[in-house]
C-alpha cells in the first residue's frame, strides 16, 4: 500500500509537472514574438496591449483547453479500456464522438445560428449528439441483459459509430461546398478557441467526470481479472461499470464539443503510461490524465506554428504522432 | 417529341437500328409496321439531325448543360441564354435557370440525366474526370471551364464565345466587365489602402474556424483593384484557416466578411459583427469597420464581379463606423 503510494505521489509529481510547464510554456511560444512585461503591465489597458491580448485571448484558452480535452479524452481512454476489458478502446469506441459530430454536422448544415452563453449551436449540438449516441448505447446494453454486458456494449458502439459514420457522409454530401468544408474542419480537431466561454462550459462536466474517476482506480484493477473475480472481491460490479460508461461518456463528449474529435490522445497516451508507470490503475488514471493534457498543449502548439500563418489542424498532428504508433502496438499486441 | 432520347440513339448508330428492325421482322405481320415505323423514324431522324448539326467538336454547340454556376452566368451574359439546357444543383442566377432542369453538381453529377438531356455541350469543372470520360465515351464535347484570377473570368468569357461561336458578344461583354473593373479601380486610385482582412467562412456566432482568402484566386485580386491591401497577400493560397493569435498579430484595419447563405435578420447581422469584440486589439474592430456582405453573388466568378468590385470598394472605404466598440476585458 505504502509502495503504491509513494509511486502515485512520484508519477503525480513528475506528470504533474511535465503538465504545468507546458501550460505555462505554451502560450509563451507562437509565431509572434511578445513580450512577458508587457504581458502583465496593468499601466496599459487591455484594448491598447496586442501582447496582452495575444496572451489571454489567443494562446491561454487553447493551452487551457488543451490542457482539459487532453486530459480528458486521456483519462476517459483509460476508463473505457478498463471497462470493455479491452486495450484497443477508446473514448470514440462506443459512438459517443461519432454523435457528437453528428450534432455538430447538423447545426452546421443548417446554418443554426443561436447562441448561447458564449457557446455556439455547433457546440451545443455536439454535446447533445453525444448524450444521444450515449443513451442509445445504454439502452441497447441494457436490453437483453439485466445487468451490463460489456461485449453487447461493445458491439452496439460499433454498430452505432458506423451508423452515424453514415449519416455524417450523408449530411456533408448534401451539404453546400461551404458547408462540407466547415463539416470536414470540424471533424479534424480544434482548439482555437478565442475566449473563456467555451472552455467554462465544458469545465463542469470534465471535472465531475475526473472526480468520478478518481473512485474508480482499485475496482477497475478487480475488473481486469473479470467481472466474477471482481464480484468475488466485494465489488459491485454494475455499479463500477455504470459509473465509468456515463462518467467517461459524458466527458468525452463534453471533451469532444469542445475541441472536436482529436483522435489517439484517448489511445496513445494510456499505452505509452502504462508502459512507463506500469498497470496499476491508481497510477495509471492521474498519470494518464496530466500526461494527456501535456501532449495534447504541446501539440497543439507545433498545429499552430509549424505551418503560419495557416493554422494547421491540431487532429492531424495527434494523428501523425498517433497513427504509427497505433500500429505498433497492434503489430506487438499478436 | 417523346421518341427523343431513344430516336438519338438510333440515329447516331443506324446499322443498329436496321438490324433491330430485321429481327422484328422475324416476328408477325406487327413486323412489317415495325420496320415501316422504324424507317419512317429514321428518316425522321436523319432530317432532324441535319437540322441540328452532328455531334462533333468543332461546331456550334445548341444545347448545352453547365455544371459550373459562373459559366452559366457567362454563358448567359454573352447571349447564349437560350441555349442552356440544363444547369448545376447549386445555379441561383440569372433568374430564368430556376426553371431549367437540374442535373447535380461537382461531386454528384447525374449523367443519366445530362444524357436524356441530348446536349452537345457540357461545361465541366477540370476535376470532373469521371464525367468526363463518361461524356467523351458518349460522343458528347465537354468544355473544360477554368477560373482562378479575377483576368482569368474576361479570358474564359472570350474563349466561351469563341466556342459558341459569339465572339463579338462575349467580347462586348467581357469588355464592358473590364470597364466596369476599371471604374472601380480608378474610383479608389489615391486613396489610402487599409490592411483588409476577407473572411470567407467562419463558424457563426463565435470566432472558430475562420477561413479568410490568401494571396491567390479572384477574390484577392477583387480585393486588391477594389483599394483594400490583402492582410494575408504573402501567403500564395486562394484561402487558408487562421488562428485568432494569426489575425491579432496582423491587425487588420478593415475586416470585409462574406456570407453566401443569404439574407440575414438586422438583429442577426448585429451579433455576427459584436462577435468580433472578442478581439479590442484588432484595430478594425476597435474603429468599427468590419463590414459583412450577405449573397450568393460574391463568391461567383462571373459577370458579377463588377457588383463585387463595388460592395468591396464601398466597404473599404466607407468611413461609416458605429464608433468604438465596447472592448470586453
Amino acid at each position: 500500500m505504502a509502495d503504491v503510494r509513494r509511486r502515485l505521489a512520484a508519477w503525480t509529481l513528475a506528470f504533474g509537472l511535465l503538465a504545468f510547464v507546458a501550460v505555462v510554456a505554451a502560450p509563451l511560444i507562437g509565431t509572434t514574438p511578445i513580450r512577458i512585461a508587457r504581458v502583465f503591465d496593468r499601466s496599459i489597458p487591455f484594448a491598447d496591449n496586442p501582447d496582452a491580448q495575444i496572451f489571454f485571448i489567443a494562446r491561454l484558452p487553447r493551452a487551457l483547453a488543451g490542457a482539459l480535452v487532453g486530459a480528458t479524452l486521456a483519462a476517459a481512454g483509460v476508463v473505457f479500456q478498463a471497462l470493455l476489458r479491452n486495450p484497443l478502446a477508446t473514448p470514440f469506441t462506443l459512438g459517443v464522438s461519432a454523435g457528437s459530430a453528428l450534432g455538430a454536422m447538423l447545426a452546421i448544415s443548417l446554418r443554426l445560428h443561436a447562441s448561447l452563453w458564449g457557446v455556439s449551436a455547433v457546440t451545443a449540438a455536439s454535446f447533445a449528439g453525444s448524450l444521444c449516441a450515449v443513451a442509445i448505447v445504454y439502452a441497447m446494453a441494457r436490453a437483453r441483459h439485466r445487468g451490463f454486458s460489456t461485449n453487447i456494449l461493445l458491439l452496439a458502439g460499433v454498430t452505432l459509430n458506423a451508423f452515424f459514420s453514415a449519416l455524417i457522409l450523408f449530411v456533408q454530401y448534401i451539404a453546400d461546398s461551404a458547408e462540407a468544408l466547415r463539416t470536414m474542419r470540424w471533424l479534424m480537431g480544434d482548439l482555437d478557441i478565442a475566449g473563456y466561454a467555451p472552455l467554462l462550459a465544458a469545465l463542469p462536466l470534465c471535472a465531475a467526470a475526473l472526480l468520478a474517476f478518481a473512485w474508480l482506480p482499485r475496482a477497475l484493477n478487480l475488473l481486469s481479472f473479470g467481472t466474477d473475480a471482481a464480484e468475488s472481491r466485494g465489488v459491485d460490479v454494475l455499479r463500477v461499470q455504470r459509473v465509468a460508461f456515463f462518467s467517461a461518456s459524458m466527458a468525452t463528449g463534453a471533451a469532444v464539443s469542445l475541441g472536436g474529435p482529436i483522435g489517439f490522445i484517448g489511445i496513445i497516451v494510456p499505452h505509452l503510461v502504462r508502459l512507463m508507470v506500469g498497470a496499476d490503475h491508481r497510477v495509471v488514471l492521474p498519470a494518464s490524465a496530466l500526461f494527456g493534457a501535456a501532449f495534447l498543449v504541446a501539440a497543439d502548439v507545433v498545429a499552430r506554428t509549424v505551418m503560419a500563418p495557416v493554422e494547421l489542424p491540431v487532429g492531424i498532428i495527434t494523428a501523425l504522432v498517433g497513427g504509427p504508433f497505433f500500429l505498433w502496438l497492434l503489430v506487438r499486441q499478436r | 417529341m417523346r421518341l427523343g432520347p431513344r430516336g438519338w440513339a438510333l440515329g447516331a448508330r443506324p446499322r443498329r437500328g436496321a438490324r433491330d428492325s430485321g429481327l422484328g421482322a422475324r416476328g408477325s405481320g406487327l413486323g412489317i409496321r415495325a420496320v415501316t415505323l422504324t424507317t419512317v423514324i429514321l428518316a425522321l431522324l436523319h432530317v432532324a439531325q441535319g437540322a441540328r448539326g452532328p455531334q462533333s467538336p468543332g461546331l456550334v454547340p445548341r444545347r448545352i448543360v453547365s455544371l459550373v454556376p459562373s459559366a452559366t452566368e457567362v454563358l448567359f451574359a454573352i447571349g447564349a441564354g437560350p441555349r442552356v439546357a440544363a444547369v448545376s444543383s447549386f445555379d441561383h442566377y440569372p433568374p430564368q435557370v430556376e426553371s431549367l432542369p437540374r442535373v447535380g453538381a461537382l461531386v454528384d453529377p447525374d449523367v443519366e440525366r445530362i444524357l436524356s438531356l441530348r446536349p452537345d455541350l457540357v461545361v465541366v469543372y477540370a476535376s470532373q474526370t469521371d464525367l468526363r470520360a463518361q461524356l467523351e465515351r458518349a460522343r458528347i464535347p465537354v468544355y473544360v471551364y477554368r477560373h482562378g484570377s479575377l483576368a482569368d473570368i474576361t479570358a474564359g468569357m472570350r474563349a466561351m464565345g469563341n466556342r459558341l461561336g459569339l465572339p463579338a458578344e462575349a467580347e462586348a461583354a467581357a469588355a464592358s466587365i473590364e470597364r466596369g473593373l476599371a471604374e472601380v479601380a480608378a474610383g479608389v486610385a489615391g486613396r489610402p489602402r487599409p490592411r483588409t482582412m476577407l473572411v470567407i467562412g467562419r463558424e457563426p456566432q463565435s470566432l472558430r474556424a475562420i477561413n479568410v482568402s490568401g494571396g491567390l484566386g479572384f477574390l484577392h485580386d477583387l480585393l486588391e483593384l477594389a483599394g483594400g491591401r490583402n492582410a494575408f497577400g504573402d501567403v500564395k493560397r486562394e484561402s487558408m484557416m487562421v488562428a485568432t493569435e494569426t489575425i491579432l498579430a496582423r491587425g487588420p484595419e478593415v475586416i470585409l466578411e462574406l456570407n453566401y447563405a443569404g439574407r440575414a435578420s438586422r438583429g442577426e447581422e448585429e451579433r455576427e459583427r459584436a462577435v468580433w469584440n472578442l478581439l479590442p486589439g484588432v484595430p478594425a474592430v476597435r474603429s468599427g469597420r468590419i463590414h459583412l456582405l450577405y449573397g450568393g453573388e460574391f463568391v461567383v466568378p462571373g459577370p458579377r464581379v463588377v457588383m463585387t468590385a463595388r460592395a468591396f470598394a464601398r466597404a473599404i472605404h466607407s468611413l461609416i463606423s458605429a464608433g468604438p466598440r465596447r472592448p470586453i476585458p
